[in-house]
């Protein structure tokens, strides 16, 4: 920001005004000064946007995080400072450690599972078969749904007594699972359907990366009999490799903040066994509305994403780079 | 191939027919793996037509289909369709206005701060929703936005900005420069030059951003959730949580009312598949 003010350009745009009618140089200054203004103008609305829609939010919960914030404030305008109590209170409240672990689990075997389906079928997909290209656009549309609309098809799918696949596994004699009510599967079925959901993003960016592999390489490695299994090891992983961290840390920042599927199947329960600290910053906020103890746990859930992002950043532009 | 010896066309001929069996193969594979994916949504179709009633026993197919799931769904829920149409046409027109002359800005200006605003930009979309929603909520409190359409139609705009200005500014930093000056000599100001050049070359790019910035409103669960209050503007994701809230008493139609919030998916997957499959890669990697 500091360079801009060593801007010839803007720097002689304060200067200008009433100064336009003089020399030609000088016009030609002040014409490009103007131009300057145009160009700003392009990224006003943009900017002004990131910064009350993104910018202030990241900042409010900062603040809020360190107030009484409660129904209260909205009546009485005050949010009493409290410093560090709402961290305290997130921290020692019982569930805290029970939904940083569901989080954790939740999102660890969410990517393990999209990554290992959505590598095979975009492995499978490259091999180009007549309507491969049609089959793989529609495999699009768990991902373009409304997520609530996926959660309700797979609260109809897991309902204990009636849903299909509890009749499906009992064609082979599997006693009816409780999916959704009970505490000991209820976190595994909420991880199946957000598999399910993210599995097409996974499959067309690593379709995408796949693509990016020359047909040479196979070929090469053909003559020095790597074919199968040898030539995804020595050709395909190495060169999917940056591909393959970036897809990875966007999954972890798009899974850990995963709030629309828990609260559509199950809000939280049974008996808090799906509780994530997305669902606990959600709750706190606008079930029990403690603003400030929610603002906290979405601060934690920002710190997460934040080291994720940081180390996003770092792998895309090697992947831009190479 | 045409003119190939008869004794190794034949031999050619049994690898081709063996390669043609194994494409077709894979074609098939592909069409199970498909339709394994697929399955829930074609349950979540033929649920959606069977009788009313609690009860989910449904057959495998609707043999005998009822529109009664229908019925209901667009009694209970046309009015909430109707809100989510709207706000989802306002953020598209929220998202082009603002994300497409920065997107423009960005791919051809050489501002010094670029890979700041880029960096800027990655970091947006990663921030949680519930964090903006946290702080909306008391921000629209005070201005008065809290059920409102507009105000909901600048909140789900978060979802597509970020994306849109992404996809955007990949297509447009290809347009030549030169062809942008050559419109410059000819008199026409930065602001035609945009209009009438650089918007018609990033057409489908432009496209592309407005069926992602329509899917992604259509879709907002969490700012319907958070920034209403009332029963007065509720977007249908949110009359399904409803219908999902207590005990499900009418399957057939919280099925069908999926049915029908399903449909811009659908209908835009088919009819502007190229535009769908530029978006799924565009906004992720660069």
């Amino acid at each position: 920001m500091t360079s801009l003010s060593t801007d010839p350009a803007v720097a002689s745009s304060q200067r200008s005004g009433a100064t336009s009618e003089q020399a030609a140089p000088k016009r030609r200054q002040g014409f490009w000064a103007r131009e300057n203004i145009t160009k700003i103008l392009f990224v006003v609305p943009a900017g002004l946007y990131l910064v009350l829609f993104f910018g202030y939010p990241v900042v409010k919960n900062l603040i809020m995080s360190m107030q009484d914030y409660t129904t209260k404030t909205f009546f009485t305008g005050e949010a009493p400072w409290v410093g560090f109590q709402n961290y305290v209170t997130v921290v020692s409240s019982n569930l805290f450690w029970p939904a940083l672990l569901n989080t954790a689990l939740f999102t660890v075997a969410c990517i393990i599972g999209q990554f290992v389906i959505g590598l095979a079928l975009a492995s499978f997909f490259n091999r180009h078969f007549p309507l491969s290209r049609f089959l793989r656009a529609m495999l699009l549309l768990p991902w373009l749904l409304p997520l609530i609309v996926a959660s309700a098809t797979w609260r109809s799918i897991l309902d204990q007594d009636s849903g299909i696949l509890n009749q499906f596994l009992g064609t082979f004699g599997i006693p009816a699972i409780p999916w959704l009510t009970s505490p000991d599967v209820a976190l595994l079925a909420v991880i199946l359907v957000n598999i399910w959901v993210g599995i097409p993003f996974n499959v067309t960016l690593l379709y995408g990366g796949l693509q990016d592999i020359p047909e040479e390489l196979y070929e090469a490695g053909e003559l020095d009999g790597a074919t199968g299994w040898k030539a995804f090891r020595h050709i395909t992983w190495p060169n999917l490799r940056p591909v393959v961290s970036v897809v990875l840390i966007l999954g972890v920042v798009y899974t850990i903040k995963v709030l629309d599927i828990i609260l559509g199947l199950t809000n939280g329960g049974p008996a808090n066994a799906t509780q994530t600290i997305a669902v606990r910053s959600y709750q706190e906020s606008f079930v029990n509305f403690e603003f400030g103890v929610g603002a906290a746990f979405s601060n934690i859930l920002i710190l997460i994403s934040l080291v994720f992002a940081v180390i996003y950043l770092r792998a895309n532009r090697r992947a831009v780079d190479e | 191939m045409t003119t190939a010896p008869l004794n190794r066309s034949s031999v050619r001929g049994s690898a081709l027919r063996r390669r043609a069996l194994k494409t077709r193969g894979s074609t098939l594979l592909g069409i199970l793996f498909l339709a394994i994916m697929l399955f829930p949504i074609y349950w979540m179709v033929n649920a959606s037509l069977q009788p009313s009633g609690n009860t989910l026993s449904a057959d495998f197919f609707p043999w005998n289909p009822s529109f009664d799931g229908y019925e209901k769904a667009i009694a209970d829920q046309g009015r909430n369709l109707l809100t989510s149409l709207i706000i989802a046409l306002g953020a598209v027109g929220v998202t082009l206005v603002i994300a497409a002359p920065a997107a423009y800005a960005l791919a051809q200006f050489k501002f010094r701060w670029i890979s700041w605003a880029m960096l800027a930009i990655l970091i947006a979309q990663m921030i949680p929703g519930v964090v903006i929603a946290n702080a909306l909520y008391a921000a629209y409190n005070n201005l008065g936005l809290l059920n409102s359409i507009p105000g909901l139609i600048l909140a789900d705009a978060s979802h597509a900005i970020p994306f849109a200005i992404l996809v955007m500014r990949a297509s447009m930093m290809s347009i030549p420069a030169s062809i942008i000056e050559a419109a410059r000599v000819d008199g026409a100001g930065q602001i035609r030059a945009f209009i009438s050049i650089a918007m018609p070359i990033a057409k489908n790019a432009l496209i592309t951003a407005g069926l992602f910035a329509f899917l992604f409103a259509w879709s907002d669960f969490l700012f319907a959730l958070t920034l209403t209050t009332t029963d007065e503007i509720r977007p249908v994701t949110l009359g399904i949580y409803q219908y999902l809230g207590t005990q499900v008493s009418n399957w057939s139609a919280v099925m069908a009312t999926a049915v029908l919030s399903s449909l811009p998916a659908i209908v835009l997957l088919v009819v502007a598949q190229k535009y769908i499959a530029a978006g799924a890669t565009g906004g992720a990697v660069k």
